[in-house]
This record gives C-alpha cells, sequence and structure tokens, in this order.
C-alpha cells in the first residue's frame, strides 16, 4: 500500500469529510484531534530538552557557524578602509591605478593610521600579496604630509605603488565576501581578475597535508581494527567475570587525562626512554643507534593507536556479545571448519560494529590534535594543528576557518558514503 | 533392536565443574530410521546429551558411536548432522536460498546441483517462492521450515532437533509436529529431538527417552510411556495421574494388595514397589476413574469438590482418602452419571489400571 493510499483510505463505517478524511467522535478532523491531544505531552517533551537545545546552540551550533562564516567573509579592510574599499572593487584589475584610487587610499591610510587599525589592514593585504605589509606601515607615516597628487606622492614612497600586483591584492582584500581563504585552504590563489590559479610547487602545503591527515587517521583505524578486534573477540567469548576485570582495563584509559596518557608515550619511546631501553638491553640496536620512535610520524601513529583502541573495541564487543553461539554451532554442523564458520558466519555479523568503530576512529583522528601537537614533532603534524597554528599564532582566521569547513566536508562525505555502502542503521554503538 | 545401532552412547558422563554430573551413565541404542525424543524437564540433562551427540560439547567419560565408529574425537563439521537450533539459528545476512546453499558450499558441491538440491529442498517444506527474502522477513513458522530445510538438505543420515517448536505458538506447533513427521517418513532419516513438551513427545516419537536428574528414567514407546509407566517421576511426567500413597500389605501373581494411608486396603499392578511393607504410590489415570459403576475389589468414597465444564468431558476435582486433589475426567455422554458440587459417590478402577510404583522424593 503506497503512502497516499494508505492516508485516503478510510476504515469503512468511520465518519468522514469531504475529502476523505476521517473525523473523530465530535465531528473534528481526526489528525487535528490528534495532535491536539498528544500537544500537552510534546510541550513538556520540548521543555525538557530546552535548557540543552539552548546551551548547544550557544555554545556550539552558533559558534561552529560564525567560523564558517569567517571562512568566506573577512571584513577588516572594507571596515578600516572604507574609502579606497569601494573604488578598489569597482576596479577591473587590469587597468593602470588611477588618482582617485590613490586619493582614497591616502585618505584611509591617514585616518587607519590615526584609528591604530594600519596594522591589522597592513597584514590582510599581506596575506594576499607578501610584501605589502611594509608598504602599507611606511606609507601610512608619511601619509599625513603627502598633497595632491596622491598617486605621484605614493609612488615617491615606494614604486610598488604604481604596480598592477599591488592593488589586485587590495582588491582582493577589500572584497569581504571572498572565496580566496578557501583557494588558499586547496593551495590555489584567488586573483583580482576572479580566477583560481595554483600556487607554486614549493608553497602548496595544505592539499599534501590533508591526505596526509586522511592517510594518518586510514592507518590508525587500521591498526585500531588489527588489534582490537581480537581482543573484542576474547572479551565476548569470556565468562562475563572474567570479561568485566578485562573490560576494566580497556576503559581504564578513559578514566585518565589524555594529556598523562600521551606524556606517558614520551616516557616510553623516546630515545633515552623504556623501550629504547630495553632494544638495548636486548641488543636489538646499539646504544649508539637508537630507533627516534617519537617526534615524528612513528610517535603519532603508536600514540593515537593506543589512545584511540577503546573507540574501535567497545562497538565490536557489544555486537559479538549479541551474536548467538548457535550461529558458529549451525554452521559447524553443516560442515563448515572453524575458519569458514568464523569467515562466513560470524565475521559478516560483526561488521556493523567494525564500520561504527571504524568511522568514530576515524573521524576523531582526522581532527585529532593534542597527541600529533605533543609527539608528532616537525613530521607528524596533522592538519588540525596546521587549524590550530592559523588561530594562535598568525591569527588568520578565515584561513582556519576554510580549513576546518574543508575538514567538515570530508567528514560529512565520509558518512555519506559510510551510508551508502554500509549502511548507517547498520551501526552499532553498543 | 535387531539391527546394528546406529547411535550408540556406551556408559556416557558429562560434568560441567567436576562436583555434579549433569549426564549419568547414559546408555541408549538408537535403531537406523528410528524418531527418538529426549523428553525431561529443563537441567535434565537432555540438551546436553544432544550437543554431546552433535559435537559442541566432550564427553567426560564413555564414548559415542556412530554407524559403529566412535566419534568422540571427531569435530562437529565432520560428524555429518544435521542440526535445527532452538532459536532457528538462521544466518541473518544470507538470503534463504543462500542459507541452504551454504552446507553444499562448504562441501564443495558444483554449483547446479547445489541450485538443484536448494530447490528440491525448499520444495519439500513448500517454501519455494521464499529464496530471495531474508531470514528477517519471514515468519516464524516460516524461518523453523528454513532451519529444518537447511538441516536436511545435505542429505545427512541423522538429523538432531534441539526443541525446535519452542518459539512458536500453539496452532503453528501442531502443525509443525506433524510436517516434521511427515517429513521423517518420507526421507527415512534417524531423527533425534529434544523437547520438554510432553505432547510434542507423544505426537511424533518411534521411542521416548524421559530424562530425569541426567538419568533416562524410562525409553518406551509412546503408548508404552503413558499406560505403563515405571516409576512415579514418569507416570507424573507423561499426561495427569492421580496418586494415593500406601503400604503395601501382600504380593500375589504381580497384584499388590496396598493399604491405603486414609483409606481401605486395594489392589494394583505391583511394578515398582518393591517388597512387603514398603511404602509406595497408587498412579492411576484420570480417565480410568470409574464413578457410580464399580465392581470389583477397588472401591473408595469421595466427595465431589469442584466440576469444570470441558466440553467433550467434566474436569471432576474429588476429596478421596483426605487427598482433594484427586481428578476424575468424566465423558459428556447419557450413559455416565450426571454429578454435583458437594454430593458424595464411590470410584474405583480396574486392578490393570492402577499401578504401585515407587514412593519418589517429591512427588507427594
Amino acid at each position: 500500500m503506497t503512502d497516499a493510499s494508505y492516508h485516503t483510505a478510510p476504515i469503512p463505517g468511520s465518519p468522514t469529510d469531504a475529502r476523505g478524511a476521517l473525523l473523530a467522535a465530535d465531528g473534528t478532523p481526526l489528525k487535528a484531534k490528534l495532535r491536539e491531544s498528544m500537544r500537552t505531552s510534546r510541550r513538556r517533551a520540548f521543555m525538557l530538552v530546552l535548557p540543552l537545545l539552548l546551551f548547544v546552540l550557544a555554545s556550539f551550533v552558533v559558534p561552529i557557524l560564525m567560523l564558517l562564516w569567517q571562512g568566506v567573509y573577512n571584513s577588516t579592510y572594507a571596515t578600516d578602509m572604507p574609502r579606497s574599499a569601494p573604488i578598489a572593487r569597482a576596479w577591473d584589475g587590469t587597468s593602470p591605478p588611477t588618482e582617485a584610487m590613490a586619493e582614497a587610499m591616502v585618505l584611509d591610510l591617514r585616518d587607519a593610521r590615526e584609528a591604530k587599525t594600519i596594522g591589522k589592514v597592513a597584514t590582510r593585504v599581506n596575506r594576499e600579496l607578501s610584501g605589502t605589509r611594509s608598504l602599507f606601515t611606511k606609507s601610512a607615516r608619511r601619509a599625513a604630509r603627502m598633497e595632491a597628487p596622491f598617486l605621484d606622492a605614493l609612488v615617491d614612497v615606494d614604486e610598488d605603488w604604481g604596480k598592477v600586483e599591488t592593488w589586485g591584492a587590495i582588491k582582493i582584500a577589500a572584497t569581504s565576501l571572498t572565496p580566496a581563504f578557501y583557494a588558499a585552504a586547496v593551495d590555489a590563489k584567488y586573483t583580482a581578475t576572479g580566477d583560481f590559479e595554483m600556487r607554486d610547487e614549493e608553497r602548496q602545503i595544505h592539499v599534501s597535508l590533508f591526505w596526509k591527515t586522511i592517510w594518518v587517521s586510514g592507518a590508525v583505524m587500521l591498526a585500531c581494527l588489527l588489534l582490537g578486534y581480537p581482543i573484542a573477540y576474547l572479551l565476548a567469548h569470556l565468562p562475563m567475570r572474567t570479561s568485566n576485570l578485562l573490560m576494566i582495563l580497556v576503559l581504564l584509559p578513559f578514566w585518565t587525562s589524555l594529556l598523562v596518557r600521551t606524556t606517558a608515550w614520551i616516557a616510553m619511546l623516546q630515545s633515552q626512554g623504556v623501550l629504547n631501553d630495553i632494544f638495548v638491553f636486548l641488543g636489538v640496536t646499539g646504544d649508539d643507534q637508537r630507533f627516534s620512535l617519537i617526534y615524528n610520524m612513528t610517535g603519532t601513529l603508536i600514540a593515537m593507536t593506543h589512545i584511540l583502541l577503546p573507540f574501535m573495541i567497545l562497538p565490536i564487543y557489544s555486537v559479538m556479545r549479541a551474536i548467538p553461539p548457535s550461529h558458529v554451532r549451525a554452521a559447524k554442523s553443516l560442515g563448515a571448519t572453524n575458519w569458514t564458520a568464523f569467515w562466513r558466519v560470524y565475521f559478516p555479523a560483526t561488521i556493523p560494529g567494525i564500520g561504527a568503530g571504524g568511522l568514530l576512529v576515524f573521524i576523531l583522528s582526522i581532527g585529532y590534535y593534542i597527541t600529533p601537537a605533543l609527539v608528532g614533532g616537525q613530521d607528524g603534524q596533522l592538519i588540525s594543528n596546521f587549524i590550530a597554528f592559523h588561530m594562535q599564532r598568525s591569527l588568520n582566521w578565515s584561513l582556519a576557518a576554510a580549513l576546518g569547513g574543508i575538514l567538515l566536508v570530508i567528514v560529512l562525505v565520509l558518512y555519506w558514503l559510510y551510508d551508502r555502502i554500509v549502511g548507517i542503521d547498520n551501526m552499532k554503538l553498543g | 533392536m535387531t539391527d546394528r545401532p546406529f547411535v550408540h552412547f556406551d556408559g556416557v558422563q558429562k560434568s560441567y565443574d567436576g562436583e555434579t554430573l549433569v549426564v549419568k551413565n547414559l546408555n541408549l541404542e538408537i535403531a537406523p530410521g528410528e524418531f527418538v525424543t529426549m523428553l525431561g524437564p529443563s537441567g535434565s540433562g537432555k540438551t546436553t546429551c544432544l550437543m554431546m551427540l552433535a559435537g559442541f560439547e566432550a564427553a567426560t567419560s564413555g564414548e559415542i558411536y556412530l554407524k559403529g565408529e566412535p566419534i568422540n574425537n571427531v569435530p562437529p563439521h565432520k560428524r555429518n548432522i544435521g542440526m535445527v537450533f532452538q532459536n532457528y539459528a538462521l544466518f541473518p545476512h544470507m538470503t534463504v536460498a543462500e542459507n541452504l546453499a551454504f552446507p553444499l558450499q562448504v562441501r564443495k558441491m558444483r554449483r547446479a546441483e547445489v541450485k538443484d538440491k536448494v530447490a528440491r529442498a525448499l520444495g519439500m517444506v513448500q517454501m519455494d517462492e521464499f529464496g530471495n527474502r531474508k531470514p528477517a522477513q519471514l515468519s516464524g513458522g516460516q524461518q523453523q521450515r528454513v532451519a529444518l530445510a537447511r538441516a536436511l538438505v545435505f542429505e545427512p543420515e541423522l538429523v538432531l532437533m534441539d526443541e525446535p517448536l519452542g518459539a512458536l505458538d500453539k496452532q503453528l506447533r501442531e502443525h509443525m509436529q506433524y510436517e516434521i513427521k511427515h517429513i521423517h517418513e518420507q526421507l527415512g532419516v534417524t531423527v533425534v529431538y529434544v523437547t520438554h513438551d510432553q505432547s510434542e513427545a507423544l505426537t511424533m516419537s518411534d521411542r521416548i527417552a524421559v530424562f530425569d536428574d541426567g538419568v533416562i528414567q524410562q525409553l518406551a514407546p509412546p503408548a508404552d510411556l503413558y499406560e505403563r509407566p515405571d516409576n512415579a517421576f514418569v507416570a507424573q511426567f507423561i499426561g495427569e495421574n492421580n496418586r494415593l500413597p500406601g503400604t503395601v500389605r501382600a504380593i500375589r501373581d504381580g497384584v499388590a494388595r496396598v493399604a491405603l494411608d486414609q483409606g481401605p486396603e486395594v489392589d494394583a499392578l505391583a511394578v515398582n514397589c518393591g517388597d512387603v511393607s514398603n511404602r509406595t504410590v497408587l498412579s492411576i489415570r484420570p480417565e480410568r476413574v470409574q464413578v457410580n459403576t464399580v465392581d470389583g475389589p477397588n472401591r473408595l468414597d469421595g466427595r465431589v469438590e469442584e466440576l469444570i465444564y470441558l466440553g467433550d468431558h467434566i474436569r471432576c476435582r474429588m476429596k478421596v482418602c483426605g487427598r482433594d486433589d484427586f481428578i476424575v475426567k468424566v465423558p459428556n455422554s447419557p450413559e455416565h452419571a450426571m454429578l454435583r458440587e458437594g454430593e458424595t459417590c464411590t470410584v474405583g478402577w480396574n486392578t490393570n489400571d492402577c499401578r504401585a510404583l515407587d514412593l519418589a522424593p517429591g512427588t507427594i
């Protein structure tokens, strides 16, 4: 029965209105009556979640949306340079700079110096064309004494003012709603004429960093699966008492601080650390040739695998607990060897757990920050470390937002892919 | 049994903790093509016996023979025994046809042959059109049929069934009982069936082994089990029976003279009552009790306590010999006396219908 016929087919003998909808005993449409009777309970349910909803909105959803908005909208220049911004935007980006552009620029430079906003403006333009920062601060200092014709006065200070590229960078900075940051996030450049071009080979960092992040996440997920699956199997097939005891060991990391666990790995893995001492003692390696296990990619992989392992074990364990032992027995009674019974009957039944654990570990590790920051060194830095760098050091929030936006899109795409391939209803978190 | 036994439990014992025996010295021979039911309350050891036969539990001592070969050290997948599990154990990620093909594929059968056998097995349980469904899309009865077909599709000579009908409603269960019985007759496979439902056991089996406390209490065809129980446990477990405790006064020609605890002396078949002056319990089936038309040595006075109208017969609870749980089934037919509550009457029985049995603890 289709949905439509379901709604229009009346129960025989019940009163209906002109369009065939069911009526309640008092003559009002049944659907309206039902809505009315449900209203109180629905309102109560809503009131119960309202505080949390407000909290999440205020502390989570709104800041994230604001940050994402920063990835495409930056009005530093337009706010602080109100005269030159509209003229620069109207300029075609190829013809030589005009006197009107220069006059607006000089007047704005004077005001910006007064208001002490010149540093912000200079930094903003500098992101589009390096070297313009000093050009702006230098010119602003002398702007007070400049007289018409202003273009010549500017070129007197620095001949860069006569170049089209300088004004191109100004035009991009003057446009508040811009794809420039997203372009920068994928190692491209948005030009004043509205085109995109790739950056020079040696200045491309973000795309390879994204690939590295995805690769590390995949490797961590795989390592967690390989290590976690047998443990989950053991836990699921031991008697309840023993398995509960072992489960505490699995959960123990959850009760200690992430920072403590990560620094513990430093003590373990550093060149004078526990592991290397054991290797030297066993004669695996010489005292002068200790392995470098930390402050590189190896350290990041080891520490992240350890920290994310419970997220893989728990969903798989809960799925395994629910598999009736009779399934494997049935397979064996039907003539399957232990391996066939496992591979064709048991393993497929654990796929929902593997899917949930894999997705969880992958998504967590794709945005992982503390561990790579502490044990990653130069080599083991991930995209989240770069986002943090742009948030805290270079203060290029718009680029950080663009990088974060791309990360979000990657996660959503993965989620969508997972739903298409495995089906999200198949996921079991416990 | 004239044939060489097909399945032979020889002095099999099973203990899980090394302190108590779940199965105590089991000796059982099953003939080829026989339908044997292991019947007993839960915890009586019947399922453990089945699991030992299937190979999922190892016998602690003793040996199990299949077709004369000891199988204690043969892993389950090499025993070639079909098995139907309590909750069907269909593989949820495979379609019905894939479930049925599984035992054939692991035997490396050719694709065309697999397809052919699967189709035939589905036809046998009237599920031809369901090959492409997943088990979750089937009703309980349909899943049951698929499980049955899967246990039979690779043509095992022995099929084990572990309470296969337990999850079905009453009507469907009765229907499936006949169906399993017919398939058994058609194919001639040997079936070992475990259940705690006595009517199921009586309907389907050639022989029934009644289990209690890890021991087979009686092994007999259904009619014998009902008509001639060997001991008080079997009499109580199979069908309904009235129990009257007493003491043996004399035994002559297989008939015991028993003095009832709160009544006169009566006659009963001396089945399992020991010697003179032993305590015993008399067992009489409710439908064998005669009311008011009694002749012979066995007469007692009774008072009607309660009447329950059941259509084809009337169930009458009486107070006899000081016990008020004496049940009589009065057929609803004109030649039988109509009773009224509070009325006193005479009850009695033929000596052949009353069996003097052991006074097992807990049966009174």
